[in-house]
């Protein structure tokens, strides 16, 4: 009652309120708003004019080359970076989660393995993890082509520390759940598949796009072993042509747009999760 | 542990465990004891909370369990599942009897025993923790179909029926998020009953909702006690538990200090304990 007799008065002073005040505040803040993007996007303009002009000006940019190399580089260069980075990041999330259930398990066993693989692969360079694997393994006979090398030590790589990701994703669902489960009769494996893991893979999604976009630039380091992705086809034919500046600009602008697309993809997918979580 | 003498606080455990007199007659409905707790004790470090506690609840029977805040009855309602491990006592469930043993918990075995308790022993929470990656029908087929192993077409059939029980048939397709406080107590009582268990257990099922949204549950509680489910409640809603107890129990320092009808034990306390506790509740 009093609830109802308060909601009323609150109403009535709400339509005291001059309409036309309402009306030049919201005018006011979204001229405001409309201003700072007005000015944002000059500034960007300005910036790369400002470059495109200097390297113009030093004789850097060439057309020729341009039209002729870039779309090997952009084609050929930039899928087999999205390949690469796309096989990896499906690697590293499969062994994130085994690592992550290493790293909560109570065996000590498990758990000594988890944590040596995470302590060891943080603990050294990634390029030493990619020359291990491409250039030291074939002194032991183990032979493994350039591609699913590179491959491999991204996988391996990012599974160390997405496996950090992923055991707070699994640590942050409340434990409320894993009670409930365990209450209806569920076993550990079953509550582990079907009601936790679930709820963490939302819970780390943000940080598995994060961890997708350092790969797509890390991805670069492959070529060292000769991998055709974007830099590599860059470099080779930069150098072959001696236009290394148009060559590299090209190859830093593929990886430059490839991440922007990859933010927004990702900050879509968050917004649909949030959603569908409300 | 068992065999630890009772500090002496002033207060006397209940002699009877079944809370009725002996030699008078039960009221009719109620069947044979379904749940026996015997000399539960519970450690939290050294915190002594459950003191030996020995409790009977029989078929069709439901039992209301009040007491102050650090009385130990919520420990008490979680040591039965196990979801709390008791330090020392005996858990027995619908034949399934379990003793308490800390040291060799771990195995197999043990825990095979603690998930035959755990199927016929439903569970109830504050914050009802229904599962949500999964819609209304898929919190109440999950554990049926996968360890029920019944027929997906059973285990719908089965939810579709305890959804309306409870009064939300319509929302079998919404997830939990879409739901307020009290439809999703609700489904979390559905979800429950899909397993068909022997006793409900409910841990302050109303205290984490609404004043306006706590009636709808109550109302499903009561007509669950009713129709002759066996249910312990731990709960302040002393007019709930009013109208819908066979028996209240009133626990103090981890032990039952008295325990009868609602009419004896709400309003005819025979021991100074319960009269403060409920003088300070009333008062609130």
């Amino acid at each position: 009652m009093s609830y109802a007799s308060g909601g009323g008065a609150h109403a009535q002073s709400q339509g005291m309120v001059d309409h036309s005040i309402v009306g030049q505040i919201t005018a006011a803040q979204n001229a405001a708003r409309l201003r700072f993007r007005l000015t944002f996007v000059a500034v960007w303009i300005a910036i790369i004019v400002g470059i495109g002009v200097a390297l113009a000006a030093a004789n850097a940019w060439d057309w020729e080359f341009a039209l002729e190399s870039g779309p090997v580089i952009v084609l050929q260069g930039a899928g087999i970076t999205v390949l690469i980075s796309v096989a990896s990041i499906v690697g590293a999330t499969i062994l994130a989660i085994l690592g992550a259930l290493g790293r909560i398990s109570t065996n000590p066993i498990l758990y000594a393995i988890a944590s040596f693989y995470v302590s060891l692969i943080r603990g050294t360079p990634l390029i030493a993890q990619i020359y291990i694997i491409y250039f030291a393994l074939p002194q032991l006979d183990i032979v493994i082509p350039a591609i699913p090398a590179g491959i491999l030590a991204l996988s391996l790589n990012y599974g160390a520390y997405m496996t950090e990701i992923f055991r707070a994703g699994i640590q942050a669902v409340p434990r409320g759940q894993r009670e409930a489960a365990g209450a209806l009769g569920m076993r550990q494996a079953h509550i582990m598949r079907r009601i936790v893991l679930p709820q963490a893979v939302r819970i780390v999604t943000p940080a598995i796009g994060n961890e997708f976009i350092a790969m797509l630039k890390d991805s670069a380091l492959l070529s060292t072993i000769s991998v055709h992705e974007t830099l590599f086809l860059a470099q080779r034919l930069g150098r072959s042509s001696f236009e290394p500046i148009t060559a590299l600009l090209i190859a830093a602008i593929v990886y430059w747009i490839l991440t922007i697309v990859f933010s927004i993809f990702q900050e879509r997918l968050e917004k649909r999760m949030a959603r569908s979580d409300r | 542990m068992t065999d630890e003498p009772l500090p002496d606080l002033g207060v006397r455990p209940a002699t009877s465990t079944s809370g009725y007199a002996r030699g008078s007659s039960l009221p009719s409905h109620i069947g044979d004891p379904i749940v026996k707790i015997e000399g539960l004790h519970k450690y939290f470090g050294s915190n002594h909370v459950l003191r030996g506690l020995d409790l009977e609840v029989r078929q069709r029977e439901a039992v209301m369990i009040i007491g102050r805040s650090g009385s130990g009855k919520t420990t008490l309602l979680r040591c039965i599942n196990f979801l709390e491990e008791p330090s020392a006592g005996t858990i027995e469930v619908d034949g399934v009897r379990l003793e308490a043993d800390p040291l060799h918990s771990r195995s197999r075995a043990f825990q095979e025993r603690v998930r035959q308790i755990r199927l016929r022993a439903g569970m109830l929470f504050q914050e009802f923790n229904l599962f949500p990656h999964m819609s209304v029908l898929g919190n109440c087929i999950e554990a049926p179909t996968r360890v029920l192993g019944l027929p997906q077409d059973k285990a719908v059939e089965r939810a579709e029926y305890y959804l309306e029980v409870v009064g939300l048939g319509e929302k079998r397709d919404e997830y939990p998020s879409r739901l307020s406080g009290g439809q999703k107590q609700r489904v979390a009582i559905a979800r429950a009953l899909c397993m068909e268990p022997k006793v409900l257990l409910f841990d302050e099922p109303t205290s984490a909702l609404d004043p306006e949204l706590i009636g709808e549950v109550l109302r499903v509680m009561e007509d669950l006690a009713h129709a002759g489910t066996t249910m312990i409640v731990v709960t302040h809603e002393m007019h709930f538990a009013r109208e819908a107890a066979d028996r209240v129990v009133f626990m103090e320092s981890g032990v039952v200090i008295e325990q009868g009808p609602p009419e004896q034990v709400l309003d005819n306390p025979k021991h100074a304990e319960t009269t403060h506790f409920l003088r300070r509740f009333l008062d609130q």
